[in-house]
């Protein structure tokens, strides 16, 4: 499957196929979208790294791979003692096994009047207009291929609606589990859609039971009404041989916070995007991220923030941990739009290079049209400070310990944003065990 | 915020003042590109077969590509076909002083303030002036020929120094390297050329003055400087070009080879080509590859550039650090006033041990400018403990300007250490009161903070040519402020 | 020397000075007092001619001039000064040149020679002394990395390098240790003469201990409600501004 045309050919049949097993809703609303979306995939086909926003990050091995996904009547059956450890036990939990939902392994508590926690396919049974309304409306499908591929094979994912001035004050954790099956497309899409004055904090995990070369490609979009408090946590900790891209598509109207929380640490090749526009005055956006890549890992990160409308205030900080041959990517876009005065942009980018072989392409960048803005941006690229290292052994640690702390804080700042306590935790020994498994490969 | 923004407006308007033309007969080649006008060249400059080859195997590579897009700048396409690319002021004979320049062409000089005659008797500068795209009148040339340093126009330097050109040649910018640097080696007509041997530290600035005169000429200098072991030279450019309507087309090579152990040369740039008139009409279009190579153990490649001129910027000044302990540096102020676009910067690559570079670059947009900072630090595997810092700053004078920051971070060792940093911001309306308060007008206020801004780069600058800057810099800026 | 007329004032609308009335004469010195938003800043800046105030009434002669029709470099080239509360960082740009190139257009202004690097260095050094000041001042940025008390300095510096006819001083004293604070006082008190005056804008009475007025008088709601000797702010400094706030509401109601 080396050329655009086995690609598309292949893609196309296996949309005949899914489409056979649609039956009646192969006549919806959103069908159509579905294959407009996928003859835009076709247009377009993979990026390559001619492309400049894939130039660093070579998805062949992807994009050369026939991937299928798998139909619904196949999943395998987990049991909810497999599952437990990943839960975060005080949330509403959604779990999709291998992208199909799971009511077993779902628990939905009790929710304020209006909020709506349930799986995409069954809010497009019953909450059509509202789907018909925003679902794949803000993302960008038309010239994104993985978004438009998506889009194309996406038949579920979780749906949350909070309505204006609610507050939902347990978190709601999404969780897809793979299998490990191989070839298997998983596409989630996801939708949460935030009133006016709502406060909802999202937690998507992406894991896996078993390692395998599936393909994980998901769409989240999170629309944040006026004056909207959101934070949007995501851990990416696929299995090693598995491919995993999103892409987070973040709206917020006037006077909104949103804060992205991202922790990105498995995968053989792993491409993350947000991107955040303001539509309305005095938004909050705040993006935090942690790479760890040890192996052969690939890990690109990717973030827009959009400053479309004035006084709005955006914070970044982008981390990022390498060892073995681990090869790290960050690419940060701030644009400041023509009226967008009294912008404040902030963005941090960070690298630790552990070992002789880990490799960092960075770019951060701004792309300025209005006057009265404040925006500065830095980016290192580094080995742990030899002077804390020395301050730690003179206070009798060896070298080995020393290192690891010092590494170990680098990489929890991120972590210590999060406020979801016990994916807080359990994010605390990820990283213990993560840094552990690259010092012994390395 | 109204009365600065009125003043700058008024500032703004002031018309270029280098804009003359010099009324000359020029011996020019047809319009167009073939491979007959590059031989016409060749023949005219009576070049060796191996550079007409080497002209001839550039231009058919150049056919083969295709003009890069991905400069954040927007022009009308270039018709290659519909410039000349050979025009020479007609002359007797090699002049062999001053006494035989044409007179017209001195006074063009001297309306530009750089007197050949003045200089020669009082300053310390060794100009050698490109006119149009021959080289006009070298001064200097018998003292420096006693150090051995060879100063003298490209052309001269192929008759003379064949040898030396011949091996240099391409040798940090082959023809293949990009679009407009093959163009640039298929058909470049003069240019300058220096030789600096070992151990000797030119005891002079060099200096060149470009201008680009006949009416739809494209301009292709080739410039070349060798330093020995233990050399040093600074060498000083500046740019200034008549008023005209079309968009002329500027596309230079300048290498740049610290051969030997030690060896320091220091390029510095004032470009104050004419930029177009306020509503974007007409300038010149610049698109110039310079780069440099840090052969030697310990040698050093400063690049200091101030660019205010041009409609269309495309320069990316770059070291390649071989060498070990080799240093890369550049220090740039780019001005984009009115319609004017710059995409400049810099690449600085590492591939020996414990090299460093030092990137500042200062970017002020005015009007409906657009600057946009491009560079590299590219870390190679072999660079342990490589060292970089990069600074980037822009200063927005208008809310019909911007700026834009796009910074390649590229590390393949981690024993290395980069640092980049960026901001973006405005003259503050409470500094321009505070300068008020203290007797300053607005235009001396603003003068003042963006020279203030651009410190750091100035003070690289050799002595005479700061004040120049800093001079172009109030010109350029005028009618800017909000 | 300066006759202030009715003096309106408002900032996006909202009225912050509502009706000052003053006149400052030759060799005197006026305090200026009032609580925190009585619009003493506002008064010290729509004099200096900050453009975020609007005048929205009155009138300001200085020497029998109007001063509001003028630029604020013309006000300060005809000699008015105000030391700011808050001295702003100008980064790159040195004091010295900063000053020198003040200094030249102020006396170009009057009609006087441009000073020369050397005159202007002997100047400088000179009027250092009066402030106690640094010399390793001169030669940064204007204020940037100044501490809160060496930017007060440098303020009072420039006051004695542009020899002023009308200085304001716009709560000089707020940031200031007491070491500090009789250092700036001890300076503007030897810069005081019969040919000039000085405007003290402070909230407490503790710079007048070192800063004697000749006049003291009370702000509230952009108006002056008091006016009165040297003792007036002791006995502000006794009864607090509610004092004078009642009274005047007494007076008011009257």
């Amino acid at each position: 499957m080396k050329s655009i045309t086995e690609q598309a050919a292949w893609y196309q049949s296996v949309f005949d196929a899914l489409e056979k097993s649609l039956n009646g809703e192969a006549q919806s609303g959103f069908h159509v979208l579905r294959k407009k979306a996928l003859n835009r995939f076709k247009e377009m086909g993979f990026p390559t790294t001619r492309n400049e926003e894939w130039k660093f990050t070579n998805i062949t091995p992807l994009a050369t791979t026939p991937f299928t996904p798998v139909p619904a009547g196949t999943v395998a059956r987990i049991a909810p003692s497999a599952v437990k450890h990943y839960l975060i036990p005080e949330a509403h939990s959604l779990v999709f096994v291998d992208g199909h939902f799971s009511r077993d392994l779902s628990t939905i508590g009790e929710m304020p009047d209006g909020v709506i926690v349930c799986s995409l396919a069954e809010a497009s049974r019953r909450h059509a207009a509202l789907l018909e309304r925003e679902l794949a409306r803000h993302a960008p499908g038309e010239e994104n291929s993985f978004v438009a591929l998506n889009t194309a094979f996406s038949l579920d994912g979780a749906f949350v609606s909070i309505p204006d001035g609610v507050r939902l004050t347990e978190p709601v954790h999404m969780l897809f589990l793979s299998t490990g099956k191989p070839q298997a497309l998983i596409p989630p899409r996801n939708l949460f859609l935030v009133g006016a004055e709502g406060q909802v904090s999202l937690v998507e995990t992406y894991a896996a039971l078993n390692d395998g070369v599936y393909f994980t490609n998901v769409v989240s979009e999170l629309l944040a009404g006026e004056g909207a408090l959101i934070e949007h946590d995501k851990l990416q900790n696929e299995s090693r041989s598995s491919y995993h891209i999103s892409w987070t598509h973040i709206v917020q109207q006037a006077r909104s916070t949103v804060t992205s929380n991202l922790v990105a640490m498995g995968g053989s090749i792993a491409r993350s995007n947000i991107t955040t526009v303001f539509e309305g005055e005095k938004g909050l956006c705040t993006l935090n991220g942690l790479t760890l890549a040890a192996g052969t890992q690939l890990i690109d990160n990717h973030t827009t923030i959009d400053h479309a409308s004035p006084h709005c205030e955006s914070h970044e900080l982008y981390k990022a941990v390498l060892d073995g041959k681990a090869h790290g990517v960050f690419n940060g876009k701030i644009f400041v739009r023509k009226d967008a005065q009294k912008t404040d942009a902030k963005q941090t980018n960070q690298t630790l290079l552990l070992s002789d072989d880990a490799v960092i392409d960075t770019k951060p960048q701004l792309e300025i049209f209005a006057d009265d803005v404040k925006c500065t941006h830095g980016a290192t690229v580094g080995q742990l400070d030899a002077d804390q290292i020395f301050y730690l052994r003179s206070r009798g640690l060896n070298l080995l310990q020393a290192k690891d702390m010092l590494t170990f804080a680098f990489a929890a700042d991120v972590v210590h944003r999060i406020h979801v306590e016990s994916l807080r935790e359990r994010l605390v020994s990820l990283i213990h065990d993560k840094l552990h498994e690259g010092r012994i490969s390395s | 915020m109204s009365t600065a923004t009125n003043t700058i407006e008024q500032l703004a308007n002031r018309e270029y003042k280098w804009g003359f033309i010099t009324d000359i007969d020029a011996d020019s080649a047809p319009k167009g590109l073939n491979e007959e006008i590059i031989r016409f060249i060749s023949l005219k400059k009576n070049e060796p077969d191996w550079l007409l080859e080497w002209r001839l195997r550039a231009y058919r590579h150049w056919l083969t590509m295709k003009e890069p897009r991905w400069a954040n700048v927007k022009y009308h396409t270039i018709d290659y076909q519909d410039i000349i690319y050979y025009s020479a002021p007609k002359r007797k004979a090699r002049p062999k002083s001053l006494a035989e320049v044409d007179p017209e062409l001195l006074k063009t000089y001297e309306k530009l303030g750089i007197s050949l005659q003045e200089q020669e008797r009082l300053a310390g500068v060794a100009v050698d002036a490109v006119f149009d795209s021959v080289s006009v009148a070298t001064t200097f040339k018998e003292k420096l020929a006693e150090l051995g340093i060879i100063f003298c126009s490209f052309s001269e330097a192929v008759q003379d120094h064949p040898d030396l050109v011949r091996k240099y040649l391409g040798s940090v910018v082959p023809y293949t390297d990009n679009f407009f640097a093959s163009l640039n080696s298929a058909v470049f007509t003069d240019g300058s050329f220096c030789y600096i041997p070992k151990g000797v530290r030119c005891p002079m600035e060099l200096s060149t003055y470009f201008r680009i005169n006949a009416a739809n000429t494209g301009q292709f200098e080739r410039t070349l400087i060798v330093a020995e072991e233990g050399s040093y030279v600074s060498y000083l450019e500046g740019c200034t070009a008549p008023m005209r309507d079309e968009n002329q087309l500027h596309a230079a090579v300048v290498e740049l080879i610290a051969v030997g152990e030690n060896a320091h040369i220091k390029y510095s740039t004032v470009q104050n080509w004419y930029p177009g008139d306020a509503e974007g009409r007409g300038g010149i279009y610049n698109f110039v590859t310079k780069r440099g190579k840090c052969i030697g153990r310990n040698s050093r490649i400063s690049w200091t550039q101030v660019e205010t001129g041009s409609a269309i910027t495309w320069k990316y000044p770059s070291v390649i650090l071989q060498g070990e302990n080799s240093v890369g540096e550049f220090y740039s102020v780019a001005v984009t006033n009115n319609h004017q676009q710059a995409d400049t910067g810099t690449k600085m690559i590492h591939l020996g041990k414990n090299t460093r570079s030092t990137i500042v670059s200062k970017g002020i947009s005015a009007g409906f400018g657009q600057n946009s900072y491009r560079g590299l630090v590219d870390i190679k595997k072999g660079a342990a403990n490589a060292r970089n810092f990069s600074q980037c700053d822009s200063l927005l004078l208008g809310d019909k300007c911007g700026a834009h920051t796009f910074p390649y971070i590229e590390v393949r060792n981690n024993t290395a250490r980069v640092e980049h940093e960026a901001s973006t911001s405005k003259i503050g309306e409470d500094q321009i009161f505070y300068c008020k308060q203290r007797g300053l007008s607005t235009e001396d206020a603003v003068n003042m903070i963006v020279n203030g801004f651009c410190k750091e780069v100035f003070r690289e600058l050799p002595m005479e040519f700061a004040v120049e800057a800093q001079k172009l810099l109030g010109i350029s800026l005028e009618g800017s402020v909000g | 020397m300066l006759e202030i007329k009715d003096l309106h004032a408002q900032v996006n609308g909202s009225e912050i000075l509502n009706g000052v009335t003053l006149r400052v004469n030759a060799g005197e010195v006026h305090a200026i007092m009032g609580p925190n938003g009585s619009g003493k800043s506002t008064l010290a800046q729509v004099l200096a001619g900050r453009e975020t105030y609007d005048v929205t009434k009155g009138e300001v002669l200085f020497d029998g001039k109007n001063l509001l029709e003028m630029d604020p470099e013309e006000r300060a080239r005809e000699g008015l000064f105000m030391a700011f509360q808050y001295p702003v960082e100008i980064p790159g740009v040195s004091n010295t040149y900063f000053l020198k190139s003040a200094l030249n257009a102020i006396r170009k202004h009057r009609g006087q020679d441009e000073l020369d690097a050397i005159e202007f260095l002997q100047l400088v050094k000179e009027r250092m002394k009066l402030v106690e000041m640094d010399e390793s001042l001169l030669n940064r940025p204007v204020n940037e990395g100044f501490s809160g008390g060496e930017k007060k300095r440098n303020e009072i510096f420039h006051m004695a390098v542009l020899e002023p006819r009308l200085a304001i001083l716009d709560e000089t004293d707020s940031g200031l240790d007491i070491d500090a604070l009789r250092i700036v006082a001890d300076g503007v008190n030897k810069l005081k003469r019969k040919d000039n005056a000085i405007i003290v804008v402070t909230h407490y009475q503790r710079l007048l201990n070192y800063i004697i007025p000749d006049y003291v008088h009370v702000l509230v709601d952009g108006r002056i409600v008091k006016s009165g000797s040297k003792e007036l702010a002791l006995e502000l400094e006794e009864k607090g501004y509610d004092w004078v706030k009642e009274k005047a509401e007494v007076e008011e109601a009257r």
